[in-house]
């Protein structure tokens, strides 16, 4: 007799499937209406982190607005994978001008609408990290301090994945791209401060700030659509793996990013006028070792002998996010969770 | 209505008249007067509605105006000199994109050396961006041809290029004769864009497009352009019979039909060859000039036409093309391939240089009496004394020091050191 091995969806993720929710609770991507705002058939890599966070936030974003939405998108993977002529995934209008310029394209369309009388229509600006946080930073920085009308979206895979992996700003230390290759007596990207775009962000006092994994969807779905509901300048920061240029398995990119939050090294939280105002809780703390094993941008770290010293600094990282951000949970209470949502839905576990 | 005021408050009138949605900009001399001006419109509600966007660069300033202008919005912007080059990627992308954006460009030379004077190297610059060039002659045409330019962009889906001498038209006060909003709004018709962003009917804008397509769409660019020299002439007469002056079009020619020497120059200097075209007449000599009023498209036939039958030619520009000589030279050679007439490039009025009446009287007599070598690059009013004096530093000096300060040392504007 053929042996099929049972799967739940719950996978110890914590995740709660869609099924143990409220209608009103499941995810956008869920529910009939959605809208496929960035449909099949486009070519990013499979396991790509930045079209399923893509997908999830600007189906989300459509929701919240009745559809009335508009976007500007700065080159990179997403542009070039959505739109290779004469082809478009794009469902709603959607602008690409240039590299550096996507926040101040959104700025542009928002005056636009506003002087039309037309702000029932929402502006969303979005990039990857190299658009964001380097080329595209000063304009992001002048949308923010304008308070323009933009909800920015930063897709962060850390590196510049379009142009085949050259370091970014939000390359990690120790990772391996196209120019940081592991060579000379520092192997990798180097141990810098590198550039802290939320709080960044968070320091211009704009309404809304937050990060999310593509690990966590319903988590990203929800800060999205509390964005939407902010007039004025918003950010969101998605941490979005990348199997081609991290050297991960293209089933693991959701693991991936959970460890990045499990870890401490990605702080998942929001952030309203300049203050945070939640923070997701690691559910269960794991060692950096455990995250960057799984990635071969990180394998010159474990060579023999292993370069624990370099860990240890990568641990270090992620020590002072849990003290910085206040990651751990005060008490576990995973359980109780669980049995809350259970509760709450009158169909139980099906 | 005639009023006398400064030329960047006229240019601020016209745009305003123009009734711009999205007016984005960032300062640089001598672009700053207009934009300051709009900003008091937006603000006192004068110019309603427009959003007027305080961005944090030229380059920031063109790109709202991208997202403006494809969100359906009649936008503008205004620039000069290093702010025209920081928006460089931009430009080509309005164009490319043909977005009928409308730009004032203060023309003022590019550094280094640093200098904020007029000349025409930044626009020249950005000559083969896809953008239409429109030069402005007198404060008045400057208002004119804003006025034109919002309808010329709007009808080819091209963006366009304003030029006017920055300082010597921005900054100068003259009386101009400001049309009313009745007036303008008879001819400039509402902005119906060919392309939209618009939830109820969404396209992708902007998508890549590789060695399939490319080059069709860049033609359709090209067409477009020279779509624009049949509509730049409809385009001026159209003015003229709605406000009753002549303005903008090609060319200009000014006591040309028998001329034997011809003055070819863009903008502001024209007064003045025009003023030593007319004592040259009195003395006799068959002298006369042509202003090119759009340099981008370039009015081939128009040029060839108004020059075919001259002797001589002298191309006057405020530019250069390092390494080779005249732009405009090159471009009206071209015009004129197979003639014999010969074009002498004189090069004048970099950084501010005044070109004055003089000057242009000596330039004249050494072409006329064949002291200029016609090929050869001419720098009018250069102090060759003081380049012979450098390029001797360089000689006997491996580290002879920055060239301009080492100049500056020897005319004595800044303090005398031992070198």
């Amino acid at each position: 007799m053929p042996h099929q091995q049972i799967k739940f969806y719950q996978v110890g993720s914590f995740v709660a499937g869609n099924r143990l929710l409220r209608p009103d609770e499941r995810s956008v991507q869920a529910r009939m209406e959605r809208s496929n705002t960035l449909t099949s058939g486009h070519r990013a890599c499979q396991g790509c982190g930045e079209a399923l966070g893509a997908r999830y936030a600007l189906d989300a974003a459509m929701r919240a607005t009745g559809g009335q939405l508009v976007a500007a998108n700065a080159t990179g993977c997403l542009e070039v994978f959505s739109t290779p002529y004469p082809e478009s995934s794009w469902q709603l209008p959607w602008l690409h001008s240039l590299f550096g310029n996507a926040p101040a394209v959104a700025s542009g369309i928002a005056a636009a609408l506003k002087a039309k009388g037309r702000t029932e229509v929402r502006v969303i600006g979005q990039g990857g990290d190299g658009g964001t946080l380097d080329i595209g930073f000063a304009c992001l920085s002048g949308m923010f301090e304008r308070n323009d009308d933009v909800l920015f979206i930063c897709y962060d895979n850390e590196a510049y994945m379009n142009t085949g992996v050259q370091r970014s700003s939000a390359t990690p230390p120790a990772a391996r791209t196209a120019n940081t290759k592991p060579v000379g007596p520092e192997p990798g990207n180097v141990f810098g401060q590198g550039k802290n775009a939320p709080l960044i962000a968070m320091a211009h006092e704009i309404p809304y700030v937050a990060t999310a994994t593509v690990a966590e969807l319903r988590d990203l779905e929800a800060k999205i659509e509390r964005a939407m509901e902010f007039r004025g300048a918003r950010y969101v920061h998605v941490f979005v793996p990348c199997p081609l240029g991290w050297g991960s398995a293209s089933k693991d990119t959701i693991k991936i990013a959970r460890l990045a939050k499990e870890t401490g090294l990605f702080p998942v939280f929001e952030a309203e006028h300049g203050e945070v105002v939640s923070v997701s809780k690691i559910r269960r703390r794991v060692p950096v070792e455990e995250y960057l094993r799984a990635q071969k941008r990180f394998a010159h770290l474990f060579k023999d002998p292993p370069q624990t010293d370099v860990i240890e600094r990568i641990q270090a990282g992620a020590d002072r996010n849990i003290r910085r951000f206040g990651l751990l949970p005060d008490e576990p209470d995973e359980t109780g969770e669980l049995m809350r949502l259970l509760a709450e839905t009158d169909r139980g576990p099906q | 209505m005639r009023r006398q005021i400064e030329g960047s408050q006229a240019v601020a009138a016209a745009v305003a008249l123009c009734r711009p949605e999205v007016i984005s900009a960032y300062p640089i001399s001598p672009q700053t007067h207009i934009v300051e001006g709009l900003s008091d419109l937006v603000r006192t509600g004068e110019l309603a509605p427009c959003e007027y966007l305080m961005v944090e660069s030229e380059f920031a300033a063109l790109s709202a105006a991208i997202g403006a202008s494809a969100a359906g919005a009649r936008a503008y912007t205004a620039t000069a000199s290093q702010g025209l080059l920081y928006m460089a990627e931009a430009l080509y992308n309005a164009s490319g994109l043909g977005l009928p954006i409308v730009m004032t460009v203060a023309n003022r030379a590019i550094g280094a050396p640093i200098n904020i004077w007029n000349d025409h190297s930044d626009s020249m610059s950005q000559r083969d961006s896809g953008w239409l060039q429109l030069y402005a002659e007198t404060n008045q045409e400057a208002l004119d041809l804003h006025i034109q330019a919002f309808k010329l962009a709007e009808e080819v889906s091209l963006p366009v290029m304003v030029c006017m001498d920055g300082f010597i038209l921005t900054h100068a006060f003259e009386s101009v004769d400001i049309p009313t909003q009745d007036q303008v709004d008879a001819y400039l018709p509402r902005f119906e864009p060919r392309q939209v962003l618009d939830p109820a009917d969404p396209v992708s804008i902007g998508a890549m497009v590789g060695p399939e397509a490319f080059t069709e769409v860049k033609y359709l660019m090209h067409a477009a352009q020279m779509q624009a020299l049949d509509v730049i002439p409809e385009v001026s007469a159209e003015f003229a019979q709605a406000f009753g002056r002549n303005s903008g079009g090609l060319i200009r020619p000014y006591r040309s039909a028998d001329a034997e020497t011809i003055v070819v120059a863009l903008g502001s200097v024209l007064g003045t060859i025009e003023d030593v075209v007319d004592e040259l007449r009195e003395q006799g000599m068959k002298v006369g000039a042509v202003g090119i009023k759009t340099f981008r498209p370039y009015p081939l036939e128009e040029v060839r036409e108004a020059l075919g039958h001259a002797r001589r030619i002298v191309v006057l520009e405020k530019a250069f093309a390092v390494g080779l000589g005249g732009i405009v030279g090159q471009n009206v050679r071209l015009a004129l391939s197979g003639l014999p007439a010969p074009v002498y490039d004189v090069v004048a009025g970099l950084g501010g240089r005044p070109i004055t009446k003089q000057s242009l009287h000596t330039l004249l007599d050494d072409v006329l009496n064949d002291r200029l070598e016609p090929g050869r690059l001419t720098f009018l009013d250069i102090d060759w004394n003081l380049v012979g004096r450098e390029l001797q530093r360089t000689r006997e000096k491996r580290r002879s020091g920055p060239h301009a300060e080492n100049i500056l040392r020897d005319i004595g504007v800044v303090a005398a050191g031992p070198n």
